[in-house]
């Protein structure tokens, strides 16, 4: 699957068929290929967490029992604190750290940059399925769709202060410009986070308070539950790093792109001009537009 | 530093003083969202008075983003930003310039939303001691973000449209503290809960400042 990515990527940018022969330019330096184990690692652990998936939708609809006073909406507690823990914590913890440590001089590198943009990236992703998830929780328990709980309200001032963070790196920019730049707004999103959280703990507290990690480490449900409640968190985990991985590696290939756009187009229009000339034979095949027109009646 | 923050202070004061954008356009502008709230709620001054904290901080935050957005585009012509970095002035020292030069513009702005407040909604204000803590430490607070936010987005074209996106969650405890403390300070409220949101305004404002100190230096070679 990862190949195919790459190959296309080069392939369409360059104007040819799939099945056409490399560009020939030597200026454009070859997409960045990914090596074996690492396509093994990642192959690995997107089984693992779709394996973890299915099992903890398994265990959560069947084998489960529902509970004495929530009924069969207790089964939604598989699913919910697991997505909050990877969005909340996970994501948005690495790309806190990630960013601090592009900004730190000694360890600049834009890996680190990418990093922090593939985990903000997911971390919005599992944020608005926190947020629907506990929705749909919340209306037949609490009653509504939505409260003004302190946990609902800081989860979505956080959705809202990374969806910041994303729109900005979508302004265009030298990658190490908006790799600064956005580190920098994630760090200041990021210390902004306990202010927010307890200033909106005082104003307003209606959600549950924490069942497992609660204040003596002692978990309150038992057998079946807990077990498929730390399954549905190991195998939310392992989804979180599959992503993670794909779109590090897309993001690495949009790199690629962005500093090689220029080259591939020239490569393109080149061959575009070469191919009457030749009569068709150098970057292989008809090319798209007016020229692959003029190719047809030649 | 203090030299340099006072020189930077005294410079953009004086733009203001002469080109009059904050008090002819920005305050005009919170006086007109005031009336514009007042038709959103319609003309029941219970309801008005109730909601006249909250009004009031948005009002200001609406401001604020003006405020900011004037205080980087005064910087943006004739390569004054790059005049300012090859001038030889700590980068401290102009972050904590621009940011007082913002806070004055806004305090003078906060005065006449609170007599535009207690006059158009009829909120009476029972300890005015808190009232104007409150205005200090929360201009402090969004002066000290949006000097930030506004360096960091000084170069982009889609500034205008991106700096509130950034701006306005991230001030979103000041708005908080700010209405809890307003709530407690107004008739009917209590004013001892109005104080753990005072240290949480003055603890905001602390990182912030801090933050800015240490890193506007940095900041500014990204734009």
């Amino acid at each position: 699957m990862s190949d195919d990515v790459t190959t296309t990527t080069v392939a369409e940018s360059a104007g040819t068929h799939p099945a056409a022969a490399p560009v020939s330019n030597t200026r454009v330096t070859p997409a960045p290929a990914q090596s074996s184990r690492s396509k093994a690692v990642e192959r690995t652990i997107g089984l693992l967490a779709l394996l973890g998936t299915v099992a903890t939708v398994w265990l959560g609809i069947w084998v489960t029992p529902p509970d004495k006073v929530q009924g069969d909406l207790v089964r939604l507690v598989y699913i919910h604190p697991g997505v909050a823990w990877v969005a909340l914590y996970l994501a948005f913890g690495l790309a806190a750290v990630s960013s601090l440590l592009y900004l730190w001089p000694r360890t600049r590198s834009l890996l680190w940059d990418r990093l922090a943009a593939a985990a903000v990236e997911v971390g919005v992703v599992f944020n608005v399925c926190t947020l629907v998830s506990g929705s749909i929780w919340g209306r037949p328990t609490w009653g509504v769709w939505w409260a003004w709980d302190a946990r609902l309200t800081s989860t979505a001032v956080l959705l809202v202060l990374f969806l910041g963070y994303l729109a900005l790196r979508r302004v265009p920019a030298e990658p190490e410009v908006r790799a600064r730049r956005s580190a920098f707004v994630a760090l200041f999103a990021a210390v902004d986070i306990p202010i927010i959280h307890f200033s909106v703990n005082w104003w307003n507290t209606l959600h549950q308070g924490a069942t497992v990690l609660n204040a003596n480490l002692s978990p309150q449900i038992h057998g079946s539950m807990a077990w498929t409640l730390l399954l549905g968190f190991v195998a939310l985990t392992l989804a979180f790093v599959w992503m993670l991985l794909v779109r590090y590696r897309i993001g690495v290939l949009e790199d690629w792109l962005g500093a090689n756009e220029l080259d591939l187009a020239l490569a393109e229009r080149q061959s575009e001009g070469a191919a009457p000339a030749n009569g068709g034979s150098v970057a292989g095949g008809p090319v798209d537009g007016p020229s692959g027109d003029r190719v047809g009646v030649a | 530093m203090w030299r340099d923050a006072a020189l930077v202070a005294g410079k953009d004061l004086r733009i203001e003083g002469r080109s009059r954008v904050a008090l002819s356009q920005v305050a005009p502008f919170g006086v007109v969202a005031l009336v514009l709230f007042a038709f959103a709620l319609g003309p029941d001054r219970q309801v008005m008075a109730k909601g006249a904290p909250g009004l009031f901080w948005v009002a200001v935050l609406f401001c604020t983003v003006l405020a900011i957005q004037r205080s980087v585009s005064v910087e943006s012509s004739d390569g004054a930003r790059d005049g300012l970095r090859l001038s030889g002035i700590d980068p401290a020292g102009l972050y904590l310039g621009k940011a007082v030069a913002v806070a004055a513009q806004l305090v003078v702005l906060e005065l006449l939303l609170t007599v535009g407040v207690v006059l158009l909604y009829g909120a009476w204000i029972e300890v005015p001691w808190m009232i104007v803590a409150s205005c200090l430490l929360g201009t402090v607070g969004l002066a000290a973000t949006g000097t930030l936010y506004g360096a960091l987005s000084s170069g982009l074209r889609v500034r205008e449209t991106l700096l509130p996106f950034l701006l306005l969650p991230i001030v979103a405890p000041v708005l908080l503290a700010g209405t809890r403390i307003w709530q407690a300070a107004m008739a009917g409220g209590t004013p001892a809960s109005g104080m753990q949101w005072l240290r949480l305004l003055v603890v905001f404002d602390a990182v912030y400042v801090a933050i800015g100190v240490v890193l506007f230096g940095p900041i500014q070679e990204t734009a």
